[in-house]
């Protein structure tokens, strides 16, 4: 288990090593110049570049942009908040985005293992049919067509005595509130896939012998569905995390810029656009060292949760 | 004891065995695996209505454009924010023009004038955009299956087959390769190229096979231990011939459904770009550039973002209804209970 951990982190290590590089050279190589402003002629330009440290030979500004990095210091933002460090930047927009995020996981996966276990339990029933056509249109339709059908039709739509009930754009004054479309509109995605996997393992779980073995015990449904069957099959769902996280990181992208929620993914969205580069690196670094991280941490916490899968990747 | 001392009457039996009856063996014709999948296939409800509704939108995406005499571009300054209208269909009370209770064709004086989808801010005809911007997610979505078949196969056949040091030094890319979240990938790309279909399409290429090389990987390697390709290479089969002729068609079913999954997350790809504006630029159309068009008028007209959202939304179930058919089809092992 030890030796497959310190691979896992080896790898790891490479992956963020070659993210890094990556980032590193795309942007080098990107057309445009983050002093383009027209008043400034070419002395001053050169004086800009000389001050960001950009006329330096590649490989000096290689070291010196890892070694920032890896101290958290991302320079300053060049175009959206002239000057300001990219980390303060980040600092208060990361928490919402999080937030957001988790708040998305948390709902979806609760969602998603009920309408799987009813489905599930109740197998070929109008309700097992209902959760399948929900999967099935929740894993297809983009998040961003949820949220602009919830931020229309519950945002602008439906009003109490003039004031709309959930805020169409994000309220800093009334966070909650304004979290509950974009958090529904992020957990659909989520609800379908945990819903679709869930209901498979629970289908396999329900016929397996062990269960079997339970009702001969004379246990009631009860127990048996809910100690014996839900557990078990909660820990293959696990894996989907991966995807999962990979979906909501795309997801909060427009989602944020939708709703007008001051996080990071909107921040990205506008950094690309005007070419303010330290700040499509700073989050990318993010983007990448959270999915990296949520890998290993999956991969690692199933071989614990599940013995079964120990063995087989000891044997690697 | 009674019955051992039962006397029977030979008479009352018959000897059957020359009768033609008993002696006929019943050959049933059989069926190949491919008409197989096709009946398996044909039994599913969801997947033939998926393709139903895809041939029904490539038909428009083909020839709708050209059912107006409209371009995806072309302006008419006096036809701005039309709701749709259609010939016939206006008379039973829907797409009549009307919005909010007041039919803006007859306010403007335009009587003879239908537009089937409406127009957007510009003046310019939704029909034609739409059916144009649907041209961007088909392309896509052929790119992705390209993309699985041959790059995505022909690296898990190299590695699976050949083995040794290689495959490990192709695996370790592979794991290096797949912890770059594709929003980052596509990002980069992005900025560096000018956001476009070429850079998309380019994207995609880096990060849509990866999935296919694992699963054809897995597949060849428990396939070339059987017997049957140790008895090709004993006859003296080339290495081509192995991997074309005898590794391929039994990992080709494996292939289409990956490749047939990957199409719906390459369209939602392109337009979620195209929606956040690191897409298609406009003019050009693509049915993410055409919701956010929408959605900068969404509380006005709201029409405007409509058609595009419906295509779009049936385009992606039906792929997705088509690719679950497929797999169940294809591998009944695999079929969810």
């Amino acid at each position: 288990m030890l030796r497959y951990i310190g691979k896992r982190l080896l790898i790891s290590i490479v992956t963020m090593f070659v993210i890094l590089s990556l980032l590193f050279l795309l942007l080098e190589f990107m057309p445009g110049s983050p002093f383009n402003d027209e008043k400034l002629n070419e002395q001053q330009k050169e004086l800009l570049y000389e001050k960001y440290g950009l006329n330096k030979p590649i490989h000096e500004r290689f070291f010196i942009y890892t070694t920032n990095i890896l101290k958290g210091d991302f320079g300053v933002s060049y175009t959206i908040e002239k000057n300001a460090p990219v980390s303060r930047m980040l600092e208060t927009r990361m928490p919402i985005s999080i937030r957001l995020g988790l708040q998305a996981l948390v709902f979806g996966s609760l969602i998603g293992v009920v309408l799987a276990s009813i489905a599930a339990v109740y197998k070929n029933s109008k309700w097992d049919t209902m959760t399948t056509i929900f999967a099935v249109i929740g894993i297809s339709i983009p998040s961003y067509v949820f949220a602009l059908g919830l931020s229309y039709f519950l945002g602008y739509k439906l009003t109490l005595a003039g004031y709309p009930i959930f805020p169409m754009t994000y309220n800093l004054y009334r966070p909650i509130q304004s979290s509950i479309l974009p958090t529904v509109a992020l957990s659909m995605f989520v609800i379908a896939t945990v819903a679709r996997f869930m209901r498979t393992e629970l289908v396999e779980v329900l016929g397996s012998d062990y269960i079997m073995l339970a009702e001969a015990k004379g246990l009631t449904a009860k127990k048996v569905i809910f100690r014996h069957s839900i557990r078990n099959a909660l820990i293959p769902v696990v894996t989907v995390l991966g995807p999962l996280t990979v979906g909501l990181m795309t997801g909060s992208l427009v989602i944020e810029r939708i709703f007008g929620i001051p996080g990071i993914g909107d921040l990205l969205v506008t950094a690309i656009s005007v070419n303010d580069f330290n700040v499509v690196i700073a989050i990318s670094f993010f983007y990448s060292l959270f999915y990296i991280i949520m890998a290993l941490f999956i991969d690692v916490i199933y071989g614990v949760i599940d013995p079964r899968i120990r063995v087989d990747k000891g044997g690697e | 004891m009674n019955q051992l001392d039962q006397k029977y009457d030979k008479k009352s039996f018959e000897r059957i065995l020359n009768n033609e009856d008993f002696q006929t063996d019943v050959v049933y014709k059989g069926i190949s695996f491919w008409k197989d999948v096709n009946l398996r296939f044909r039994q599913n409800k969801g997947a033939v209505v998926g393709i139903i509704f895809i041939l029904i939108i490539a038909f428009f995406a083909f020839l709708g454009p050209s059912m107006t005499t409209h371009t995806y571009r072309s302006k008419v300054d006096d036809h701005i924010n039309l709701p749709a209208r259609i010939q016939g269909i206006e008379k039973l009370g829907i797409f009549n023009g009307e919005s909010n209770g007041i039919n803006v064709y007859e306010v403007r004086g335009l009587d003879d004038v239908y537009y089937w989808f409406g127009t957007d801010t510009l003046g310019r005809d939704l029909w034609t955009r739409v059916w144009v911007g649907t041209r961007v997610s088909l392309y896509i979505a052929f790119l992705a299956v390209i993309i699985d078949m041959f790059i995505g196969m022909g690296y898990g056949l190299v590695s699976g087959y050949i083995g040794g040091r290689l495959d490990t030094f192709m695996q370790r890319i592979i794991e290096v390769l797949s912890g770059i979240p594709n929003l980052v990938i596509v990002t980069l790309f992005v900025i560096v190229l000018n956001p476009g279909i070429i850079s998309i399409s380019l994207a995609l290429v880096i990060t849509g096979w990866i999935g296919m090389s694992r699963v054809v990987r897995s597949q060849v390697l428990k396939l070339k231990e059987l017997d049957f390709i140790l008895a090709s290479k004993t006859l003296g089969a080339k290495t081509s011939t192995l991997l074309v002729v005898d590794l391929l068609p039994n990992i080709f079913g494996q292939v289409i459904i990956m490749s047939m999954f990957s199409i719906p997350s390459a369209i939602f790809y392109e337009s979620f770009l195209a929606f956040i504006g690191l897409g298609l630029q406009p003019p050009l159309a693509s049915l993410g550039v055409l919701i956010n068009d929408g959605y900068k008028s969404i509380l006005v007209y709201p029409h405007i973002i409509v058609s595009p959202i419906i295509v779009l939304a049936i385009l992606m179930v039906s792929f997705n209804l088509v690719a679950d058919g497929m797999r169940d089809a294809l591998d009944p092992k695999m079929k969810q209970q």
